[in-house]
């Protein structure tokens, strides 16, 4: 979305160029590297690698298409919180095709999407929102008289990679929660011959979006993943593990109903259904829409969006999860995150480095919005 | 001279997949039909859940208007239950739907209306210090300096110089319709960029009282978020006055920039307040409690109909004289296609029936979307921004009489222009006019009370599924961004039996009744609408962004019993 803030790249210049013709200084870029870095969980130090990595790039092509969904995930890619760093991300792509944003209609929106994948082809990056519904011959979601499944597959032949966002492209979400009417599945059901990665949720925070791009760009293979093909910088904790509220759980102090005098002290929400012990989830470092708040941060339990088929494992919304032990037991939790997710590392490391990271977003600029005269 | 078949598809710059048809000739158009081509069945998958989860689930219906599904499934569980909610918590409710009209109607007129308007290569041959006179003489906001145009238009000039035009890429740019001077193509373009930014902040509203956005937090009985001023992780002060900060600048932008904007480029369109009004029927549910819920009297924006454009009288809506029909709808009811039916009635059941995809033309269909046809009286409803206003008008509402009467002033039209193309467009920008000024009196009210003492935000006497009664029904109704929502409950021993949802953009891309009576998307299309290029359908794009659509999908389904489980008809 920030793509229109932004100047595409002229023949030949690259990044670092273009940042240099557009007032941002060496050190700004560096300065923001080096955050990324750490986002990205490749430490500091990988900063000035980024950076190189950065300005290397050329303009790619990026192609976003939108199947059966409600078009959250876009949404929240359009309130990617980093004024002036977080634009240049995206400046790197030249965004051919949106539905949501794209000037053209119709057969010359069409058009703009063959031509780019002719003119990249094997290069492009293709973002994929929503599901796929199968049953009956595809005629639940049509786009210019073509099936899902058809516009999916032709998007794909020719990208380089694909990054499903959202968890309809991831496996289907609401749509295909019990008992799924439309048969709608996810990206990776359809598309086997490609690297797909799943920045899931319900939506996505935007920022895990552009950094999951920019990891492509720059490294030009997809980050490390899970076993569900998340990717680990965003998705290898357990919310559990980095909750600001995790002391009041330890300590048996949990809100028992809503705006009681616990929920006003800020306790644990355990008992009041929080998924987090179950969920793995950028949420607590990340944090939404600029480092402002999260759901547990606003008092309200986590329904475990992140998670796949979370709409029927994760509910009833406000029971309590099983098993979830206490302070001295933490064995039974460890287990279940262990059957979710492969690749969760030690917690100290990772909470010291949540924390840096939280603390950096926080003290990020928020967008500059002149107040006018009165 | 022989019809020319025209189909747009996709129709973009909206939410969801919407396929428009039409035939022209002769410049104009002379059929229209309006398809929706996604379906996700989310209605059936509620059945048998928690109601006090069913907000959560009907929310993922849209991700633009983000709020509007949950806090009408919210108050549909609380009138089946019972519950008050605390005033607090109808205030935070307010002020996050307030904040949710105000974001989501700028970024529709600059990010998916403006395009069809404004030039943006155009934009690169003005005189900078053209565009700073104009918009100094319409406004006192801060950036109106040649410098400032100067600095975007040159970002422009490179952007396009690199040949690689992006989202822009196969614009209409040049269209013969496109009327604006190049210095206000730039100023437009300026405050497209400006207003990505402003977005992203004001909407963090959400993220303070929900957590998040899109898709924020609400819950059945109040709000989650507790009120503490001496907690940490509860709204305290500071958290209250980020808030009142971005209501602030949610209302300066709006009136030093949105609104001014709008007056300005609407004054090159005048012509377009005689295109495309349609249907002459104008429904609003009425928004924002004042008090209690269930109190329409204290509704900021009031419950009335307008009938054949005649603004001398406000009839009054009963909901149980809606009723659908299927007759152009890929579903049947057992008893035929001649039917209406009542949607507690609701008996459907969806049978495609289209041609095999890939297709080229569903016009020559008897049946040919996804969409019912929700009908009032027997009558066809417009909804939205300019069904709130007629009917705020017609009933007096100040704020409303003044504004609209600043507005016709201004453009030197008079009422009958509102019911035009240009009408839903203006309307918009002034309904998020009074709602930026009454942010402010929701937000003084909560700290008065906050004040006072009072701090609740959530009722706990019926949370407990054993305090509900064995069954129960219940109405939620809301008038969202893109017009009337209804959402009606039935609960059976604790869980959901039947759920159902009538939409905005049920109403407004409804297809041809029984009596073929075109829905008003159609109807708008048909009337007085020129058409220049069948190739380049600008027009096209004018009026139908006009509605701001918003397709995610319309349903209603059977058990395999044939029984009705539930019924949603989804915005």
């Amino acid at each position: 979305m920030n793509l229109l803030t932004q100047q595409p790249a002229l023949a030949g210049e690259t990044l670092g160029e273009r940042l240099q013709s557009r007032g941002v200084s060496r050190r700004d870029f560096l300065e923001f590297c080096g955050r990324l870095a750490v986002v990205l969980g490749l430490g500091e130090l990988a900063g000035p690698r980024l950076a190189h990595a950065l300005q290397s790039v050329r303009r790619p092509s990026v192609i976003w298409i939108q199947l059966q969904e409600c078009t959250g995930c876009v949404e929240s890619v359009l309130r990617t919180v980093e004024p002036t760093i977080g634009n240049l991300l995206l400046e790197m792509v030249s965004l051919d095709y949106s539905h949501t944003i794209m000037a053209a209609a119709g057969h010359q929106a069409e058009a703009a999407l063959q031509k780019a994948m002719q003119d990249n082809a094997g290069k492009y990056l293709l973002i994929v929102t929503g599901s796929i519904p199968l049953a009956d011959g595809g005629v639940y979601t049509t786009i210019g008289g073509r099936t899902a499944k058809a516009v999916l597959e032709e998007a794909a032949h020719g990208a380089a990679a694909i990054v499903a966002v959202g968890a309809c492209a991831h496996w289907g979400s609401v749509q295909a929660a019990r008992p799924n009417p439309t048969g709608a599945v996810g990206v990776s059901e359809v598309i086997k011959d490609k690297p797909v990665i799943n920045v899931t949720g319900c939506p996505p925070i935007g920022d895990v979006v552009t950094a999951t791009v920019a990891h492509f760009l720059t490294f030009n293979r997809l980050p490390a993943t899970d076993s569900d093909g998340r990717p680990l910088f965003a998705y290898g904790k357990r919310i559990h593990d980095q909750c600001p509220r995790r002391a009041h759980f330890d300590a048996g102090q949990y809100v028992e109903v809503f705006d009681d005098e616990n929920a006003r002290k800020g306790w644990c929400l355990y008992h009041v259904g929080c998924k987090g012990p179950a969920t793995f989830s950028p949420c607590p470092i990340f944090q939404w829409n600029g480092g402002t708040s999260w759901p547990i941060g606003a008092g309200h339990p986590c329904i475990g969006c992140t998670e796949r088929n979370f709409w029927d494992t994760m509910s009833p919304f406000y029971d309590r999860l099983p098993d979830v032990g206490g302070f001295g037991v933490e064995r039974t939790v460890d287990i279940m995150g262990a059957a979710l997710a492969i690749g969760a590392t030690a917690g100290v490391a990772a909470h010291a480095i949540a924390t840096g990271v939280h603390q950096a977003r926080l003290r990020r600029q928020l967008p500059v919005i002149p107040d006018g005269k009165e | 001279m022989a019809a020319t078949k025209v189909v747009v598809d996709p129709i973009t710059r909206i939410e969801g997949h919407l396929r428009i048809e039409a035939q022209a000739e002769g410049g104009r158009i002379t059929n229209a039909w309006a398809h929706s081509t996604q379906f996700r069945g989310i209605e059936i998958v509620m059945q048998g859940r928690d109601p006090r989860d069913a907000w959560a689930f009907t929310q993922r219906i849209c991700g633009v208007c983000t709020v509007v599904h949950a806090v009408a499934s919210c108050r549909a569980v609380e009138d089946a239950l019972d519950i008050t909610i605390p005033p607090n918590a109808n205030l935070i409710r307010n002020l996050i739907h307030g904040m949710q009209f105000i974001q989501d109607h700028v970024i529709h007129f600059y990010h998916l209306h403006a395009l069809d308007w404004v030039d943006v290569i155009s934009a690169l041959s003005a005189d900078p210090a053209g565009t700073a006179r104009i918009a100094k003489s319409i406004s006192p906001w801060p950036n109106n300096s040649e410098t400032y145009f100067k600095a975007v238009q040159d970002r422009v000039k490179q952007f396009a110089s690199g040949g690689q035009l992006g989202i822009f890429t196969n614009g209409y740019w040049g269209h013969p319709a496109y009327k604006l001077p190049a210095e206000v193509n730039l100023l437009a373009v300026a405050h497209y960029l400006e207003a990505l930014d402003w977005q992203r902040d004001v909407i963090r509203v959400h993220t303070i009282f929900g957590g998040k956005n899109p898709h924020p937090n609400f819950l059945v009985g109040g709000m989650a978020s507790a009120i503490n001023l001496d907690g940490t992780a509860t709204i305290n002060a500071e958290k209250l006055i980020d808030i009142q900060g971005m209501i602030r600048r949610a209302r300066v932008f709006v009136e030093q920039v949105y609104w001014p904007d709008l007056v300005a480029i609407a004054g090159f369109y005048k012509d377009w307040a005689a295109i495309g009004g349609g249907v002459p029927n104008f429904l609003a549910v009425g928004e924002f409690p004042q008090g209690d819920v269930r109190d329409i009297e204290k509704l900021y924006f009031p419950r009335g109909i307008i009938l054949d454009k005649d603004l001398s009288k406000v009839h009054p809506y009963d909901h149980k004289l809606v009723k659908e029909y299927i007759t152009s709808s890929w579903y049947q009811y057992a008893g035929g296609d001649g039917v209406g039916l009542h949607p507690w009635e609701g008996e459907t059941k969806p049978v495609y029936s289209g041609p095999k995809p890939p297709y080229e033309f569903l016009q020559d269909q008897q049946k040919y979307t996804w969409m019912k046809a929700p009908r009032y009286e027997g009558k066809p409803m417009q909804v939205g921004p300019l069904s709130r206003m007629l009917v705020a008008y017609a009933s007096g509402h100040e704020g409303a009489k003044e504004l609209v009467g600043a507005a016709l002033g201004k453009l030197n039209v008079g009422p009958a222009a509102l019911f035009s193309t240009l009408g839903r467009t203006a309307a918009r920008g002034i309904e998020t006019v009074l709602l930026a000024r009454q942010m402010e009196v929701w937000f003084g009210q909560l700290i008065d009370r906050i004040k006072s003492g009072d701090t609740r935000t959530f009722e706990k006497s019926k949370w407990e599924p054993s305090s509900w009664p064995a069954t129960a029904e219940g109405y939620g109704y809301l008038d969202a961004p893109r017009g009337a929502l209804g959402h009606w409950v039935q609960i059976a021993n604790g869980k959901i039996s039947r759920y159902q949802c009538v939409v905005p953009s049920t109403w407004n891309c409804s297809p041809r009744d029984g009596q073929g009576q075109m829905g008003p998307y159609e109807a708008a299309l048909t009337d007085h609408h020129p058409l220049l290029k069948p190739d380049e359908p600008l027009e096209i794009l004018r009026t139908i962004h006009s509605f701001d659509p918003c397709m995610s999908c319309g349903v209603h389904v059977l058990d395999a019993t044939g029984a009705p489980i539930v019924e949603v008809k989804v915005q």
